[in-house]
């Protein structure tokens, strides 16, 4: 069959909402655009364990404790899904850590951003994965099957993320003085950050078409981005914390709060490798990789030693 | 040094089949395993586990999708909706 048929069958399928799986006929861009997008994401999961890992020992009571490590965990967890998925597109494992480790692969900005105070761990659970939850709700309907499966599993624990966030930004918000200011402080540092998780405004975001015919894309990362504000602000309100926008009012007509103009020279800057902690989380992630290695070769060694006992008693 | 790939099946509760629920990477089939409990099992998702070499998978091909599931496409009497009921017979 010649390519052009094979592209119109799998584009009558996506357009059919049916899903593509491993093995099917897809356009190289579309399994480029997928590899990237996975392993971009895998790597925001793993490398997102330093920011809050940096509370675990500092936790303030064994009950916060256990929350982190738990989502600690959760995070690692979404990371393997995540590669496991990638993998099914004909990737290595190795080859994605190794694009991760010399820089030739991306994650997140917002992780190289740092965790100050024990307020930053309750704002990340709160606006980061709530941001995160919004980007990722509408991928448990993309067209690729592993992708989108992988996506159910990961946002049905991410629930659990963004509540505990709450949880610990409410006992901060309603504590003393000086835990409102530390609740204010880590919001002021989080809002803009969050904002930008969503990724360069419509018209500057020259992929998102295609992903979208692909069914890879639902919604536009203004769209969400305006969800993420409607349904955050009223929670900042909630706790009585004001949203550093100056700009930031309700709009009776259209239903939304309208907000200011983001810092896209911040966001492009973090982008390039100048943000806060860039240098710092690449070189913890590549030092647990390589501190590791023995724990691989004794594996290996382990199961060598088993195959040949095994083999010799047959 | 790529460790094998594993597929991950996990039943999750008595009296249902076991069902895909990813793969991951470990040195042998014990270690698989264990990973296993740990990746897809955090909140008592399962009370079983299977792991199977993914190498060791057969699986049809999506190109012959057509021809192989064809000999089931036309034999419609296979389901009991191709049968018409007379009207007031009853338990069939």
């Amino acid at each position: 069959m010649d390519e052009a048929l094979l592209e119109q069958e799998f584009q009558a399928r996506i357009d059919a909402d049916e899903r593509v799986e491993p093995r099917d006929w897809m356009p190289e861009g579309y399994r480029k655009t997928l590899v990237r997008q996975m392993a971009q994401h895998a790597h925001s999961e793993i490398i997102g364990m330093q920011p809050e890992g940096n509370w675990i020992t500092r936790a303030p009571s064994l009950r916060r404790k256990a929350i982190l490590l738990a989502k600690v965990q959760d995070e690692a967890g979404h990371g393997l899904y995540l590669y496991s998925a990638a993998e099914t597109l004909g990737v290595d494992r190795d080859e994605l850590l190794d694009k991760l480790h010399t820089g030739r692969q991306k994650y997140s900005t917002i992780f190289n951003y740092p965790t100050v105070t024990w307020a930053d761990v309750a704002a990340i659970g709160w606006l980061v994965d709530g941001a995160a939850i919004m980007n990722q709700v509408p991928l448990t309907r993309c067209s690729y099957g592993p992708y989108a499966r992988a996506m159910t599993r990961v946002c049905k624990e991410e629930s659990f993320h963004q509540r505990q966030g709450f949880e610990a930004m409410t006992v901060l918000a309603q504590g003393t003085p000086a835990q409102r200011r530390m609740a204010q402080d880590a919001l002021d540092r989080w809002w803009w950050p969050s904002l930008m998780m969503f990724g360069p405004n419509d018209d500057a975001s020259p992929n998102s078409a295609q992903s979208m015919r692909w069914g890879i894309k639902r919604f536009s990362n203004d769209e969400l981005r305006q969800r993420f504000v409607d349904i955050t602000v009223p929670q900042a309100e909630f706790l009585g914390l004001t949203v550093p926008d100056p700009d930031l009012r309700w709009d009776e007509e259209s239903g939304h709060y309208r907000f200011g103009e983001i810092d896209w020279t911040e966001f492009q800057a973090v982008m390039r490798g100048d943000g806060p902690c860039n240098r710092q989380r690449l070189a913890r992630r590549v030092a647990a990789h390589e501190e590791g290695a023995w724990v691989r070769e004794a594996a290996a060694a382990y199961a060598a030693k088993r195959a040949a006992r095994e083999e010799a008693a047959a | 040094m790529t460790q094998p790939l594993w597929e991950v099946f996990v039943r999750s509760r008595r009296g249902l089949a076991h069902t895909h629920a990813g793969s991951l990477h470990a040195p042998d089939a014990h270690m698989a395993l264990r990973n296993a409990r740990d990746l897809y099992t955090r909140r008592q998702e399962g009370v079983s586990i299977w792991v199977v070499r993914a190498s060791d998978v057969v699986a049809s091909s999506p190109d012959e999708k057509d021809a192989f599931f064809d000999p089931a496409g036309d034999k419609p009497y296979r389901h009991p909706t191709f049968y018409e009921v007379p009207a007031g017979v009853e338990n069939l």
